[in-house]
């Protein structure tokens, strides 16, 4: 029986953690300074737009966590002596361990703007970052206007939230089109509409120049660098993409580029110490065309749920399924499974076909191969579709025409929603027979 | 979840979920329509009574209208929970408790002191609130106002303008809609104006009891009184279709909805009591407390309710049955063989055949009360003469009445409402509940299925469960949650903002799926995984 020290509470942790636990009767702590229990990191904005407390984003009661021999400690981890294995705490406690998982996560992205530390500035992600929100943006009295750098996910999160306070926001988005790194640009479109029809100042293809300060060092107004253009505000939320948090490793000798590197198994360079989650980056090529970071609430749990594996005794090598996602852009809920690429990734293999609703922000976008017609990845908007299904019809390598004949199968809107089944096999078949021509 | 109060420091209320000064205005509307029946409880009526109650009644509604529209119709469809944690009246604030304390003190006032409403007593004319709805009842079935023609009225109220309220709200989810608007009209038609107008076409020579023909035995726990049953039989061929009709509801069209549907056909698109809780309840679905123990304390609290409430009606029908085979077959021996037989036949049924999908607990419960009634049945045999047992009969029934059917149902279940939550009646006091409760656990087709690994635990399921489940637990297990608490409103699946819930009727196979690994992850993981 050895000790299991994991440093970061995240999903990734705690996975780790729990199947270690199922797994062997090692003993097992969790170290974290940030909070003092397991929360859910994308729930942190429905605290902020009273949907929930605190309290609610925590998916375990305290007593779970004894009942299941996890020792949680809250202190930050200053060092990692990895000859005597042993990692020093802030408060000067030292700990042994038999191995060791960093699951330390991610941090916001800054990239060195003129400004980005003023008072008033800040990124999204993690606990006191929600705490410092309160503080800097309680209401549309302090903050007159808010300005957001970085369209992505934690972008338009955070412009909902300020939103849900009547605070004017400003938008700024690198890409000429929101997400459209990420999506199909008739979807990015259906978006930007829906952005702008919540009453968001969205500027598109719109950098960041500098943040003007005012007397007391606190944001006074930001500079947009193609226009000029000077929009005077109270706050600044940074959200252009977050990047793997390597400082401790770094600072112990843990290999490391972008993030802590480690092999198939998850290991790092250093014996018995891993890396999963958002702060780790694969070496090897990973199935499925993965990439070697994917900051994601999945990919983190399927990395503890592997790791827990080889701690327990059967060496297993990470290897997750087919890429699949969701999210939500103020009322438009996103389900991906498989691979859509956008139009700058799209490989001339890939073939798409794109439907949208006439009115109503539904949208939908399937791809395929343009050679076998084998299914590829499939975007919904505002319809869910069963996970289940689309991971078995990868798996088996379903040809389009199979995916459309058996489309009604995948759905999973509630009941008495309106199927649109009919409405996308039509104009599928449609596009796909001319094609064939 | 409302384990570990401490109140993180910086994550405080903010100042600015005020009212918008429309809000204000309708609110105003409202509050006036209420203070007037507020007066009138204190005889204070400046007009004509019908013109006065109508006019309260205008007010109140525009009201709430009103501030639904001003809510939410300059905002788009969507989920509405905006600021739900900050206000005072859905945070247990000061608001809450007041409205919580004069919820309270109203049902005290309609269960034990209606003389207060201004009922008129020994054949004195009614004075005050109850008064104020003299004509309309004289309009509707002929007779003066009682104190419950007064609550019916206002329930029935109450029902439609927040149910209003409620669709505009889930204006973009169609399930929402589609069960308010059932609720609506099961409250409308069959709990107030069926029974209404049955009892218009009573004369001297034909009596039929009010039936509202959806609230079905142990809901209706007066529905085999020795008076009722006897008015029923008085009544003919009529009577005595209803008289069948409350018997196999039960026993057969209960059974076989729920077995295809689960207990929401009954519980969240019937029930009147459930359909309150749905609509001028919604704003406090959030206060159901969601811990592990307070589920333990549920299954036992609801469940003696199904035991007192058995053996109660058990001992009533016993005591007005006959001994005498000759006179009438169902005499009190035969009647208890029949209910110990059927008791015996349920739970054995489910110990061959269901004993794997109960927990270690639920068996022992079962065992339990299986013993105790038993034991109770037997006493009854075996003592023939009139004084049943440990109780007096009547005392049972009085007692029955006054726990479970006023205090428990009316004063907390829904007095309540700002402090425990708006089903704390159906959660832990409801025996019809329990009763579908147990036939959706162990027969039926429904369940809420979890979209394979997309859960992100993020807890709006839970913290929205009406009925206190812990959504959150088996969705983030990739598990589908089968509970027998399970009222299927559906909101857990309205408020995911991934997409993960799914209420559904599916065959029984993989309905209960306990799962180690989440979709998503290495097949062969989760292959070897599942099968350890």
């Amino acid at each position: 029986m050895g000790h299991i020290v994991i440093v970061g509470n995240g999903i990734s942790g705690v996975t780790a953690a729990r199947h270690i636990r199922k797994l062997s009767n090692h003993r097992i702590t969790i170290i974290s300074g940030e909070s003092d229990y397991f929360f859910s990191r994308t729930a942190l904005m429905y605290v902020y737009m009273g949907h929930m407390s605190f309290e609610n984003t925590q998916p375990y009661e305290p007593h779970f966590w004894t009942k299941n021999r996890i020792d949680l400690k809250k202190s930050w981890v200053n060092l990692i002596d990895h000859k005597d294995k042993k990692i020093l705490l802030e408060n000067g406690e030292i700990m042994a361990y038999d191995k060791l998982i960093l699951a330390t996560g991610s941090k916001p992205n800054k990239f060195g703007w003129p400004g980005q530390d003023l008072k008033g500035v800040q990124g999204l992600y993690t606990k006191q970052d929600l705490e410092q929100l309160e503080i800097s943006v309680p209401n549309n009295k302090v903050c007159k206007r808010a300005v957001i750098i970085g369209g992505g996910l934690i972008g338009i999160e955070l412009a909902e939230m300020l939103h849900s306070r009547n605070i004017p926001v400003t938008f700024l988005v690198r890409e000429s089109s929101f997400w459209n790194s990420v999506l199909p640009d008739s979807e990015s479109a259906v978006l930007n509409d829906h952005i702008l029809s919540h009453g968001i100042d969205l500027r598109l293809s719109a950098n960041l120049k500098e943040i003007h300060s005012n007397d007391q060092g606190a944001v006074k107004s930001i500079e947009i660098a193609e226009t000029g253009e000077i929009i005077p505000c109270d706050f600044v939320g940074l959200t252009a993409g977050v990047l793997p948090q390597i400082e401790l490793a770094k600072a112990s000798g843990i290999a490391t580029n972008q993030g802590i590197l480690v092999n198939r198994f998850l290991e790092t360079n250093i014996e018995d110490v891993y890396a999963i989650g958002d702060c780790a980056e694969q070496q090897d090529t990973l199935p499925h065309g993965r990439r070697s970071i994917e900051a994601v609430w999945y990919t983190g749990r399927m990395m503890g749920e592997t790791v827990a594996q080889t701690i327990s005794g059967h060496k297993i090598a990470y290897k997750p399924g087919h890429w699949f996602n969701s999210a939500k852009f103020f009322d438009i809920e996103y389900q991906t499974y498989g691979i859509v690429n956008n139009a700058l990734n799209k490989p001339k293999s890939e073939m798409q076909m794109h439907w949208k609703h006439p009115e109503k922000n539904i949208c939908i976008t399937v791809s395929y191969d343009k050679n076998d017609k084998r299914f590829i990845g499939i975007n919904t908007f505002g319809i869910r579709m069963r996970h289940e299904v689309f991971d078995r019809w990868l798996n088996e390598q379903r040809s389009i025409e199979f995916v459309l004949d058996h489309f009604v199968e995948a759905q999973f809107d509630p009941e008495f929603f309106h199927s649109y089944v009919n409405e996308i096999q039509l104009v599928f078949t449609t596009i796909l027979s001319k094609s064939n021509l | 979840m409302n384990y570990q109060q401490s109140k993180s420091v910086a994550i405080v209320n903010p100042d600015t979920y005020g009212l918008s000064t429309q809000q204000k205005l309708w609110l105003g509307f409202g509050m006036i329509g209420l203070i007037m029946m507020l007066l009138a409880g204190f005889n204070v009526t400046i007009m004509n009574s019908s013109i006065y109650m109508v006019l309260a009644m205008t007010l109140i509604s525009i009201g709430v209208i009103g501030y639904s529209r001003a809510s939410y119709n300059h905002k788009k469809a969507g989920i509405k929970n905006d600021g739900v944690t900050f206000k005072s009246i859905t945070s247990r604030g000061v608001l809450g408790w007041l409205t919580g304390i004069a919820l309270t003190g109203f049902y005290i006032i309609l269960y034990f002191y209606p003389t207060f409403l201004g009922l008129g007593t020994k054949g004195a004319s009614n004075a005050g609130l109850v008064a104020l709805f003299d004509p309309f009842s004289k309009w509707l079935n002929g007779n003066p106002a009682s104190q419950w023609f007064v609550y019916g009225t206002l329930y029935t109220l109450a029902i439609i303008i927040f149910g209003l309220k409620f669709i505009l709200k889930y204006r973009h989810d169609q399930y929402q809609k589609l069960r308010t608007i059932s609720v609506m009209f099961f409250q409308l038609g069959f709990a107030f104006l069926i029974p209404e107008l049955m009892s218009r076409l009573n004369s001297d020579t034909f009596k039929l009891p009010y039936v509202d023909l959806k609230s079905i035995w142990p809901l209706n726990y007066y529905n085999f009184d020795k008076y009722r049953v006897e008015s029923l039989i008085d009544a003919g061929d009529i009577g005595l279709a209803l008289l069948i009709f409350s018997v196999i509801s039960i026993f057969i069209i209960t059974p076989i909805l729920t077995y295809k549907y689960g207990k929401r056909w009954y519980c969240s698109w019937v029930c009147g009591c459930g359909g309150l809780a749905e609509t001028a309840g919604d704003p406090f679905r959030q206060l159901s407390d969601k811990r592990l123990s307070i589920w333990k304390i549920e299954r036992w609290i609801i469940h003696s309710v199904v035991v007192f409430s058995v053996l109660m009606t058990t001992a009533v029908i016993h005591s007005y049955l006959g001994k005498d085979s000759s006179t009438y077959w169902l005499t009190k021996s035969v009647f208890l063989l029949g209910v110990g037989g059927l008791l015996t036949f349920i739970f054995a049924w489910v110990m061959i055949f269901k004993r794997e999908a109960l927990a270690k607990d639920a068996k022992y419960g079962a065992f339990g009360y299986f013993v105790v009634i038993l034991a109770l049945m037997g006493l009854f045999v075996f003592d023939q003469n009139d004084h049943l047992f440990f109780f007096k009969t009547s005392e049972l029934r009085r007692t029955y009445g006054f726990l479970i059917g006023s205090v428990f149902s009316g004063v907390i279940g829904t007095g309540f409402y700002p402090i425990l939550g708006s089903r704390v009646w159906c959660r832990f006091g409801c025996p019809m509940a329990a009763i579908l409760g147990f036939q959706q656990r162990l027969f039926s087709r429904f369940r809420i299925t979890t979209n394979g690994g997309q859960c992100i635990s993020c807890g709006n399921c839970s913290t929205y469960c009406e009925m206190g489940i812990d959504v959150r637990s088996y969705a983030q297990k990739g598990e589908n949650i089968v509970r027998s608490s399970c009222v299927g409103c559906g909101v857990c699946s309205a408020v995911c903002p991934r997409g993960v819930l799914k209420l559904e009727n599916g065959s029984q196979e993989g309905r209960i799926n306990p799962t180690e690994v989440l979709l998503g992850n290495d097949v062969d993981l989760i292959k070897l995984m599942n099968q350890q």
